[in-house]
């Protein structure tokens, strides 16, 4: 079996790649920051669909030879458009994910078997190959990201306000409809993004693990983004730190990496709730 | 605590923070009632009755600025009801906070402070004031820092009262703030909307616990479909309007014992 770890020239391997790394740390911080507000409006599973049918964008995209990245937004932004329009309640929401998640798996798996190119392609946009993203594409990738955490930053309050008590949110004015859109454009374009880093079957290891970690250790409005982004980037940067000096794929690590945080976190949740219990507190 | 301690009697003449003049409501092309005339003044106590669909919550939600008017007419501190008035406050109907939310005791109430403005999320010093006296308004110190999915009802309920007030509103809503809660609670919550009147501001509750809010309130509202009816609590005790038949599920609140519940000024 060959070493699956060879850091021998990682200071040269490191400079070749730097841009990959900012890309994955910068989703790694806006995942998990957005992955708060995922958990807050029960959309986890609306993510996965949207990743899917990004995954059938780029596919597509591959297919007839355009952007990929592009096709990639295309289809994260349709789908995300078609669930923030038509599920606005959770349930009707989870059941048009359902509908749609295995069509884009379908019809990406479609494309990609009618595309005649290298299979390493194929197997990217699932699993994930971001130190293969072109140095143009790199800086579509943090540019995007940086564009979607100043977009979240700006209307943060709303949407939390938005997300934790609607009822009194709308009585008091806040705009939900345009919020719940912007949301899921936000959202739309973090997918497209986090396909590219990570794949898209593994797009909830940066948007749902890092805020579920963080929620099961705080509940506090203000330390659980924080932590979710400690976690988010944790995850991304150290994943793809131990790719560059291996031979296997970043995302393997990346999704290691963040669930062995949720564990710990669980692990601190129930060591607080045993400190609570002999305190006597309720 | 009691009222006639707490409050001052309401002016007559002070002008009205709430006038209805002639208003039906419909739902869906139902009619839900008609015919409310009504005035609200600063320091008034009002409490909302109605069977199940008879749009009392509708009537909140047309004062707040969020249902259309069918007929007739709302105005609110002498201009017409509009959506995101920071001049009202408003206790919704209390729902299930789920166990993980987020959101400790103070970050509800900071919600009702910041929660409308866009921009970076900074918390400005004024903001924390106003938050730290809306919780110290309704002697939540205790409850700031905890998770709100944890506390009781009761406490929830406190600090969706200081989320209400953290503005200093003139006009408080509150519906059926005590459904669900157990005595002591409800002691409390009804001591916390006595004070509010006190101070002033116009209370209205919407209400399933007859006997309680008629000992309490300057003027009692019964919607019905039927035409509305407004009077006086000893007006709606003659009327026998505490043996109007409710839905049977509103009916399962134990009785606050007396000594909790000190009868108000108002007969």
């Amino acid at each position: 079996m060959p070493a699956i770890f060879d850091f021998s020239d990682y200071g040269a391997l490191l400079g070749v790649v730097g841009n990959s790394i900012l890309a994955a740390a910068i989703l790694g911080l806006v995942g998990g920051l957005l992955g708060v507000f995922v958990m807050q409006r029960d959309m986890a599973f609306a993510v996965h669909g949207i990743s899917e049918m990004s995954f059938a964008g780029a596919a597509g995209a591959l297919l007839i030879g355009v952007d990929v990245l592009g096709g990639s937004v295309a289809g994260a932004l349709i789908a995300a458009a078609i669930i923030g329009l038509l599920g606005t309640r959770a349930r009707d929401r989870n059941s048009i994910v359902g509908v749609l998640m295995p069509f884009g798996l379908g019809l990406g798996i479609l494309f990609l078997s009618l595309y005649p190119g290298r299979s390493a392609n194929k197997f990217g946009l699932l699993t994930g190959q971001v130190i293969a993203v072109d140095f143009e594409q790199l800086g579509l990738l943090i540019g995007g990201s940086v564009a979607v955490l100043v977009a979240l930053l700006v209307i943060w309050r709303p949407l939390s306000f938005d997300s934790l008590d609607p009822e009194v949110a709308v009585a008091r004015g806040v705009p939900s409809r345009a919020l719940s859109l912007a949301f899921m454009l936000i959202l739309g374009v973090t997918i497209a993004i986090a396909v590219q880093v990570i794949g898209a079957l593994l797009v909830l290891a940066l948007l749902v693990t890092p805020a579920a970690a963080a929620l099961r250790v705080s509940r506090s409005t203000v330390l659980v983004p924080i932590l979710a982004m400690a976690f988010g980037l944790a995850s991304a940067l150290g994943g793809i730190l131990l790719a560059v000096g291996s031979t296997l794929p970043v995302s393997p690590f990346i999704t290691t990496i963040s669930f062995a945080i949720y564990l710990v976190c669980v692990g601190v949740e129930w060591l607080q709730g045993r400190g609570r219990m002999r305190g006597g507190a309720t | 605590m009691s009222i006639a301690a707490a409050g001052p009697e309401p002016a007559a003449t002070a002008d009205p923070v709430i006038r209805i003049r002639g208003l039906s409501l419909r739902a869906g092309g139902r009619r839900l009632f008609h015919g409310l005339d009504l005035d609200v003044r600063p320091g008034e106590l009002v409490a909302i009755l109605g069977r199940n669909g008879s749009g009392k919550t509708t009537l909140f939600r047309a004062i707040l600025g969020l249902e259309p008017v069918a007929t007739g007419s709302i105005t609110v501190l002498g201009a017409a009801p509009r959506r995101g008035n920071p001049r009202i406050g408003y206790v919704p109907q209390q729902r299930i906070v789920q166990r993980h939310a987020p959101l400790l005791g103070r970050d509800l109430v900071m919600l009702g402070r910041t929660g409308t403005r866009f921009g970076l999320p900074i918390t400005r010093a004024a903001d924390r004031h106003a938050v730290a006296a809306a919780i110290d308004a309704v002697h939540g110190h205790d409850l700031a820092s905890r998770p709100l999915g944890e506390l009781s009802g009761g406490q929830q309920q406190r600090l969706r009262i200081a989320q209400a007030i953290v503005h200093e509103p003139p006009i408080l809503l509150l519906d059926e703030p005590l459904s669900s809660l157990d005595p002591a609670a409800r002691a409390e919550i009804t001591a916390l909307a006595a004070a509010q009147r006190g101070r002033g501001v116009a209370v209205v509750v919407i209400t399933h616990d007859v006997d309680d809010e008629l000992r309490r309130a300057d003027r009692i509202v019964e919607l019905s479909e039927h035409g509305c009816w407004v009077g006086t609590p000893a007006e709606a005790r003659a009327r026998g309007i505490h043996d109007h038949p409710h839905h049977p599920d509103e009916h399962d609140h134990p009785e606050v014992p007396d000594h909790l519940d000190p009868p108000g000024p108002v007969t």
